[in-house]
């Protein structure tokens, strides 16, 4: 009930958000708010920590822009294109990494990265350190200007709903129990006869996929795909959004993308933008010291604490 | 020129040599993380950090005061130890009981924290520092040319790491390492005091990273981003030997470090991904690693 209220509110937020501030900063909101979503429901819902969550990020916004560049597909098939690319890898991926556990797991999505990070960097129809530039935003079914920054948001922002529905969809479903019973206590879900490695693999591949519609359709918002977009910092980030907005909860990964992402608009046109990597890496010390439940989850402690039964 | 088989052999031993120095600093920094997760079963990402910050005392020691390398290599290491046993007293140890996931998160901050304070002091372009005076030069051996620096490279990191496997292996303190390793509540039980040994070890293991960092200043530039690079690949390597053995952590950074050498011979253009490829074939095949020990 609570979450259909704040959902509603949310969307009506989002549906006026464009005539308040510009469209341009709350699409890389909500294409990041997506990326930590999709993180989140690894992270959160089935205590996997993924650090390679860039290269789906990154494949979905290579692929995008490949298809749209070179091929000349509608938006909504370049994106799509993206998508599947991005799942496809996160299904490979996810086979090997659920082979290990806790910290090695974290250790071999990095590596994994890394791999795909200079296999972009080397591969030449990215444009290696240049990246894709001038990628066209096209019209949607083949009619909608996406030029125009409002379309373009609102296009956005139904990719973003479409995502934050699946994610909460998988949460809740039968299948989303078990990914919880799988965090809570694995041995057990494996003597209930669950096979666990199929559960978090798929888990994965949803992750992936979702990670990957992000960078589809920011690629297409910037009309640029970007070994940044790739890097170990943009993995790093995705943890640091979802940290600190509360992760395994369902808003937190929002809050946290929206906040991160506006601290670094805000640090990068002031004199303290030689200071983001430390200040992003303060915020991460200070919430794993003193902050673990993030802001949502702060939030949900007070509510439950003064309101609750 | 010499060949043997349409092998020009000088290239072949050269990028070996390469490979073997990168090896030696892959051995040194995996064993770091390998003695440090063993009693703290925790993963340190500021590792390479913590290599860079050996790498920048190093020049900023020559630099600013005068002190020369082979003080250097002396003092720097007990240095980022110290700086070591200082994160792990008062940042690792509140949250010892919590997660690990969270001092994986909290090691990361660190790192991010010191490269870019390391990029805010000097840029990232890099520093060189000159290889010091006794070991200029090199010797011309049949096959190769072998500089001389480039050889104590090899044996100095192989020396240290003989010196550290043979005192957790072989001596009383390992002894207790080992058995904080298997059961640390016993091991309080006989009134040792493991909170002290944890913080030494982890302060150990961070200054095996120093130490790296000041033998790597010479040879390749010293930048702030020379730690994070490097790092990602010694996880791999990490996961392709397993951590249960010290001995495998020596041998697997070694062993990887002459791959990729042979690896910039042959096909150069997958050179800096061969790693990773050996990883997923020893996932697939031997999912513990070469040397793990759990199921």
């Amino acid at each position: 009930m609570q979450i259909n209220k704040t959902a509603v509110a949310l969307i009506g937020l989002g549906l006026v958000a464009p005539f308040v501030l510009y469209p341009v900063f709350l699409m890389k909101v909500l294409c990041f708010a997506l990326f930590a979503c999709a993180f989140n429901l690894l992270l959160g819902f089935v205590g996997l920590l993924s650090f390679g969550h860039a290269a789906f990020l990154g494949t979905g916004g290579y692929i995008t822009g490949y298809m749209m560049l070179h091929v000349g597909l509608t938006p909504e098939l370049g994106i799509l294109c993206g998508t599947i690319a991005a799942g496809l890898l996160g299904a490979v991926y996810g086979k090997l990494a659920v082979k290990r556990e806790g910290i090695y797991f974290a250790m071999v999505t990095l590596a994994l990265a890394q791999l795909v990070f200079f296999l972009y960097l080397q591969a030449p129809f990215t444009g290696g350190e240049d990246g894709m530039q001038g990628i066209p935003r096209g019209n949607l079914f083949g009619f909608i200007d996406l030029n125009n920054n409002m379309y373009m948001y609102y296009f956005v922002f139904a990719i973003f709903l479409f995502g934050f529905w699946l994610v909460n969809r998988t949460i809740h479903s039968p299948f989303g129990q078990i990914l919880k019973a799988i965090r809570e206590n694995e041995p057990r879900a494996v003597s209930l006869g669950y096979n666990v490695n199929d559960y978090k693999w798929a888990a994965f591949v949803i992750s992936a996929a979702l990670a990957g519609l992000a960078g589809s359709t920011k690629t297409l918002v910037f009309q640029l795909a970007s070994l940044t977009d790739a890097h170990w910092h943009m993995s790093g980030e995705v943890v640091l959004m979802t940290l600190l907005g509360g992760m395994g909860t369902i808003f937190g990964p929002i809050v946290g993308a929206a906040s991160v992402v506006a601290i670094q608009n805000y640090l990068s046109g002031g004199e303290l933008g030689n200071y983001i990597h430390i200040i992003m890496g303060l915020i991460f010390v200070v919430c794993v010291l003193a902050f673990r439940n993030g802001i949502v989850g702060e939030i949900q402690k007070v509510i439950k604490r003064n309101f609750g039964n | 020129m010499a060949t043997f088989l349409g092998i020009n052999l000088f290239g072949l031993f050269g990028q070996l040599l390469v490979g073997l120095i990168n090896g030696s600093f892959y051995a040194l920094l995996s064993l770091g993380l390998a003695i440090i997760f063993g009693l703290l079963k925790i993963i340190n990402f500021a590792q390479g950090a913590m290599y860079m910050l050996g790498a920048f005392f190093a020049w900023m020691a020559l630099q600013y005061m005068g002190i020369n390398y082979w003080a250097a290599l002396i003092f720097v290491p007990l240095a980022v130890g110290a700086i070591g046993i200082l994160m792990e007293r008062f940042l690792l140890r509140p949250i010892a009981n919590e997660d690990h996931l969270y001092s994986l998160l909290l090691t990361f901050g660190l790192a991010l924290i010191l490269q870019g304070a390391f990029t805010h002091m000097f840029g990232s372009s890099g520093m060189s520092y000159a290889i010091p005076e006794e070991l200029k030069g090199g010797n011309r051996l049949p096959f190769m040319y072998l500089p001389n620096y480039r050889a104590w490279i090899i044996i100095a990191s192989l020396a240290v790491c003989v010196a550290t496997w043979y005192m957790i292996e072989k001596t009383k303190l390992g002894a207790y390492l080992r058995a904080g390793t298997e059961n640390p509540q016993l091991m309080q039980a006989f009134g040792i005091n493991v909170p002290l040994i944890v913080t030494l070890t982890f302060g150990f293991g961070v200054g095996l990273a120093g130490f790296a960092g000041v033998m790597a200043a010479p040879v390749y530039s010293v930048s702030p981003d020379m730690g994070s690079n490097m790092l990602i690949v010694v996880f791999a390597i990490v996961v392709i030997g397993g951590m249960g053995s010290i001995g495998g952590a020596i041998l697997t950074g070694l062993g990887m470090g002459v791959v990729e050498g042979l690896t910039k011979y042959f096909y150069p253009e997958a050179s800096t991904t061969v790693i990773f490829a050996v990883m997923v074939i020893v996932l697939l095949t031997k999912p513990a690693g070469l040397f793990g020990k759990e199921a």
